[in-house]
């Protein structure tokens, strides 16, 4: 099929990200960077765990972490992932008005996760929990920014796509983008689902 | 791709692919549910009194894994034809991540 064909809800291929060669290949080359994204997390991880318990003085896990921020930041990310899951389902219905309203919302949850993650952040500076303050502080910044950092990239990606294509409606072109994109999206939120376990839950057990 | 089977009627495959995508919205939403349900456990686990480190954080890992094999197979549609080669570079990638974190946990003393 062509790129640039017009398209109905008749003539919409059943697995549009996929129906262009153009389209096959980025989503192989997505899948290939999120193995290389596995491998990034996993070097902060690895440092994380090593040293999380070189607190040099400053405040330990244990002290700094409260139970409802973190509880209240994964129920956003992981509603956020399945309001994209919603969005492809509209997008393989060919209604993109309905895929356009689930990125949005999808987009308005990412953004909430942030906002409370920066909160959080400037809370712990406030403790005297500083960049610089220990092995444990520079490692969990790291780790949690990096993956916050991600979030934020995300956003701005979904919203570029969903402003740049908001006149031209779904096609051939653009299907593969949004699929990669919502591919990605809930790639952060397993990298999450790692974090508050391994930072938040095991840091709170101590 | 089925784009080459509906060319006879296309009212009648688009009906047939409406009905496989609201089906596959269902399964969605069941491994969300799913999903939620273990991140509850998971923070129950944490903040139960009763539950001792040693069997806490073994058992939410394992909610992890869980977790995140619902949200690789169903939410990124790994367990649809067409998978594998992503599962060959996710699975790299996870070896890998499984080296590093081994090797840094069993190296780093200080």
């Amino acid at each position: 099929m062509h790129v640039e064909e017009k398209l109905t809800a008749e003539t919409f291929p059943a697995e549009p990200e996929k129906a262009t060669l153009e389209g096959k290949n980025k989503f192989l080359g997505f899948w290939f960077f999120l193995g290389g994204e596995t491998v990034l997390f996993a070097s902060l991880f690895a440092t994380y765990l090593a040293l999380k318990d070189s607190v040099a003085g400053g405040p330990s896990a244990k002290e700094l972490f409260q139970m409802p921020i973190v509880f209240l930041a994964t129920m956003l990310l992981l509603t956020s992932s399945l309001t994209s899951v919603y969005a492809m389902h509209h997008m393989r219905n060919f209604d993109f008005k309905k895929m356009q309203l689930w990125l949005g919302i999808t987009v308005f949850l990412g953004a909430a996760f942030l906002a409370l993650e920066i909160y959080e952040f400037t809370e712990y500076v406030h403790e005297g929990f500083k960049f610089s303050t220990s092995a444990f502080s520079s490692a969990f910044y790291t780790l949690v920014g990096t993956h916050g950092g991600h979030v934020a990239f995300g956003l701005l990606w979904i919203l570029t796509l969903m402003i740049r294509n908001a006149k031209r409606g779904l096609n051939l072109y653009n299907a593969p983008k949004f699929y990669v994109a919502s591919l990605y999206w809930h790639f952060i939120d397993v990298v999450w689902v790692f974090i508050f376990t391994v930072v938040y839950l095991m840091g709170m057990v101590g | 791709m089925a784009n080459h089977t509906h060319v006879q009627n296309p009212k009648v495959d688009v009906q047939y692919r409406r009905k496989k995508n609201a089906e596959e919205m269902k399964h969605q939403i069941v491994s969300f549910t799913l999903m939620i349900f273990l991140t509850l456990i998971a923070f129950f686990a944490v903040g139960y009194e009763g539950f001792s480190a040693w069997f806490s954080v073994p058992f939410i890992l394992l909610l992890a894994v869980v977790q995140v094999i619902f949200q690789l197979y169903y939410f990124m549609h790994m367990s649809h034809k067409g998978h594998e080669l992503p599962a060959l570079f996710l699975y790299g990638g996870a070896l890998v991540a499984f080296v590093t974190i081994w090797a840094f946990l069993t190296i780093v003393w200080i």
